[in-house]
């Protein structure tokens, strides 16, 4: 789907930890159905932003509006309610709780709500949409780490988010499940959902994103197409090094 | 999430109908452990509708109990107020504290807030004791009523048969979800959009709520209302015991914890009075080393092998 | 004046119960709960042998460092190693931590009661001092004497010994610290038994001036806890001051007010600490 107006604007945001300037100014828009790649070496200031925008960190100045909620002081769940919607770096699976009642906890609270057993069929046609149908009655200790994923990302959409923050959903995953991977994040691209995507497979990043924003030590030094920016040699010397 | 089943409310009905006979048959010494049963049913079940899915672990029963005991001696020696009244004054405090606590403590990690109804019997104890003794005058405060135990018992019956109801449709309410995830992972329940302090001091209210109404209830057993006695820290470790003795994980749980530790403590109490402590200590050691889940924990364990 | 120098010397006092704990909970990660207990046990034992034996508990407080020692390290392998190794999570260990310690401080609670049921109390060098034109008793000075050199010996110990920066580095991050090397469970047994040891010490020196009773132990985990918390977890530095806050203020409310009120005086500070600097009074606040 062709990116429509941007919906999500991040205007010059700065993020101190202490003395420490985690990210620097930042400003971006993210369009409405776009798939938008935030890359970087480690400690750019990658999921200190992700974790901005989906409320965990609140800045220290600059402002974020979703759809015209201000998001910058919000707090998380209300962040959640606007419409922001994540999966985490590290993943995090509600253990006490069964497959469908993981994905129902991400429809019930959040942006568009649902309850019953409309959430119910709700969560299971999601669970079929990541490829999780058969596991729908498995132990949650049971899945393995790409189902585990999956679960993930089917709860993080069962809220209908206007923007969906994908946190290295990629990684840690072999090459063939890697491939289905971005099979799945390519679809939801398909569906035209707004996503922002952390990620370090330059391969996902190309075959996935419309744009790219790379910061390094949490200031954006370029921005435009995969290919533009994985080529601009600011990039390539922030990922190489100074040498 | 279940299809609501009705099965398991015509069980509880019958159980109910059942037990409300008991002081037409028992009297004295069996209708007193009765309604000691009674009341820590109602106090457990209640402690593990929050403590339970939270893993906060809640010490603040003595200190809401004794404030619903308080309140009703006051209230009729000071003011001349009726009991019922003050019964019904009583567990609206309570539940205000409780807010006020809550919403101190229950915003900032768990820790804190066990630490902080840790003493909290005790210190409102040393505080209204002050207030009394300075201001009020140390007159005794006297609950005297026409109640006798058998009217303590089915108000006592009346309140559990309440936690019970209010527990089922908790577990089928958003509130209760909500709380179930909290206790997964807070982390994640922020981020489906849940407000996680609201929840967690809405449901910290409603224990406060019971505990003092079943301190009003029961304040008539006592007659004479001494701040020493109904501010009582220990009431609150007992509660905790009988409730993950049960296990906190089935709503019927803290009740299979409670009969068996009530006639435990009663003949520890009577034979052994000095020994109370260790027992206390011992079944707090038992329950972490050996039955993490509790009693109904055991029994399911027992249940999946048994299918197996 | 009165006010600030007995208060500040019951603050010495607490400031070494709260070291204790603070060493217990920031690098071994257990919620001690029967940490007022360990106190009570070693107040017990100096009365019981100043009383039978007429031994100085100056005496009783070096003879009991080892003991206390030795018991708190078999009772972190025994009874609370196999919690840490079975959480899953800092959350379930906390909880895990908190029962068990619970049920150790009932059951030390019920041990002592068996010996000891009543108040104990005993008079040493119960002496007027002259100091800075305030008259205290000899027994605080000492008590607090003691503190000092046994928080200055913790100090060292921690700053200028290997064994010392292991401690802190698990304090700031026990996964970081296994990394580069350290033995962190042999680290956090460490940490432990040294906490209960300087708590058990304290409980000597407290028992020079202060009247117990077996069951008095929660109390002292009570002011403990308050003064890690405001002092900021780990922070020694911190329990140090927070200490000295508390014994004033308990102090002046005990002087002013009403004896009976010390506790309330305690919460009343725990509240201000939690509304208003829940991360400690150094602590910076968590991003």
């Amino acid at each position: 789907m062709t990116p429509g107006d941007p919906i999500l604007f991040v205007n010059n945001v700065t993020k101190r930890f202490g003395g420490l300037v985690a990210v620097n100014n930042v400003s971006f828009e993210v369009r409405e159905h776009e798939v938008m790649g935030l890359i970087g070496p480690n400690g750019s200031g990658k999921s200190t932003t992700m974790n901005m925008i989906s409320g965990a960190l609140k800045a220290t100045s600059g402002s974020i509006t979703l759809k015209g909620h201000d998001l910058t002081r919000a707090k998380t769940f209300e962040n959640a309610r606007f419409g922001v919607s994540r999966t985490f770096q590290l993943v995090r699976i509600l253990p006490e709780l069964s497959v469908l009642e993981n994905v129902i906890a991400g429809a019930v609270f959040g942006h568009k709500r649902r309850w019953g057993a409309e959430a119910e069929a709700f969560a299971a046609g999601l669970l079929e949409r990541v490829g999780l149908a058969e596991r729908i009655t498995a132990p949650v200790g049971s899945l393995t780490y790409i189902d585990q994923k999956r679960l993930e990302l089917a709860r993080a959409l069962a809220g209908e988010p206007s923007v969906l923050l994908l946190d290295e959903w990629l990684a840690g995953l072999n090459p063939s499940e890697l491939k289905v991977g971005i099979d799945l994040v390519a679809s939801l691209r398909q569906e035209g959902r707004t996503i922002i995507l952390v990620e370090h497979v330059m391969d996902a990043i190309r075959s996935l994103c419309d744009r790219c924003l790379v910061i390094n030590s949490g200031t954006k030094i370029a921005e435009g197409t995969p290919d533009a920016v994985l080529s601009d040699p600011d990039v390539i010397r922030a990922y190489l090094g100074e040498g | 999430m279940m299809p609501a089943s009705l099965r398991p409310l015509l069980v509880a009905g019958g159980l109910l109908g059942l037990a409300g006979f008991v002081p037409l048959v028992a009297d004295g010494y069996w209708l007193s452990i009765a309604v000691t049963i009674l009341m820590y049913v109602a106090l457990s079940t209640s402690w593990a509708l929050f403590s339970g899915p939270t893993h906060y672990i809640a010490l603040s029963t003595g200190a809401f109990f004794g404030i619903g005991g308080y309140l009703v001696g006051l209230g009729m020696s000071d003011y001349d107020q009726s009991f019922w009244a003050m019964a019904a004054i009583a567990p609206f405090v309570a539940t205000g504290l409780a807010a006020l606590i809550g919403w101190a403590t229950l915003r900032l990690s768990g820790v804190y807030f066990v630490i902080f109804t840790l003493g909290l019997a005790e210190m409102i104890r040393n505080l209204i004791s002050w207030i009394q003794n300075n201001f009020l005058g140390s007159r005794g405060l006297y609950v005297l009523t026409d109640l006798d135990e058998r009217h303590i018992y089915w108000m006592l019956l009346a309140i559990t048969a309440g936690v019970f109801l209010f527990g089922w449709r908790l577990g089928r309410s958003r509130l209760g979800f909500a709380l179930r995830i909290l206790g997964n992972d807070e982390e994640v329940a922020r981020h489906v959009g849940i407000n996680t302090a609201r929840t967690k001091i809405l449901m910290f209210m409603t224990t406060g709520f019971v505990a003092a109404l079943v301190g009003a209830v029961v304040a008539p057993r006592y007659y004479y209302i001494e701040p020493n006695v109904v501010f009582s820290p220990e009431l609150s470790f007992i509660v905790v015991i009988m409730a993950l003795l049960g296990g906190t994980r089935r709503l019927y749980g803290p009740l299979l914890g409670v009969i068996p530790f009530t006639l435990l403590w009663e003949v520890i109490s009577v034979s052994f009075p000095n020994a109370t402590t260790m027992v206390l200590g011992l079944t707090f050691l038992l329950i972490v080393y050996g039955i993490p889940n509790g009693i109904t924990g055991l029994l399911s364990g027992f249940a999946a092998r048994r299918s197996a | 004046m009165d006010i600030l120098i007995s208060g500040l010397l019951l603050g010495g006092t607490y400031a070494l119960i709260a070291m204790g704990l603070t060493l217990q909970y920031g690098v071994a990660r257990i919620m001690n709960l029967a940490n007022g207990e360990v106190l009570v046990i070693g107040a017990l034992t100096a009365f019981l042998v100043y009383t039978s034996l007429a031994v100085s508990p100056l005496v009783t407080v070096l003879v009991i460092a080892p003991l206390a020692f030795a018991a708190s390290w078999l009772v972190y392998r025994i009874l609370l190693l196999p919690l840490v190794r079975r959480a899953k999570n800092q959350g379930q260990l906390e909880v895990d931590s908190i029962l068990a310690t619970f049920g150790m401080g009932f059951f030390l609670v019920g041990g002592m009661v068996f010996i000891y049921p009543e108040l104990f109390a005993y008079s040493y060098l119960a002496v007027p001092v002259d100091l800075a034109g305030t008259t205290v008793a000899a027994n605080r000075l000492v008590a607090f004497g003691g503190a000092v050199l046994i928080g200055l010996a913790l100090y060292l110990w921690l700053n200028r010994t290997r064994a010392g920066l292991a401690v802190r580095a698990v304090a700031v991050s026990p996964l970081a610290a296994g990394l580069v090397g350290i033995n962190v469970e042999k680290t956090s047994a460490l940490a432990f038994a040294i906490g209960g040891m300087i708590t058990a010490m304290g409980g000597v020196l407290i028992s020079t001036f202060i009247t117990l009773d077996p069951s008095f132990g929660v109390i002292f985990t009570m002011k403990a806890l308050i003064i890690v918390i405001m002092g900021g977890v780990g922070d020694i530095r911190g329990a140090i001051v927070a200490a000295l806050i508390l014994g004033v203020v308990e102090t002046a409310v005990a002087t002013l007010i009403d004896p009976g009120l010390t506790l309330a005086a305690a919460y009343t500070i725990f509240l201000l600490v939690l509304l208003f600097r829940p991360e400690g009074l150094f602590g910076r606040r968590p991003a």
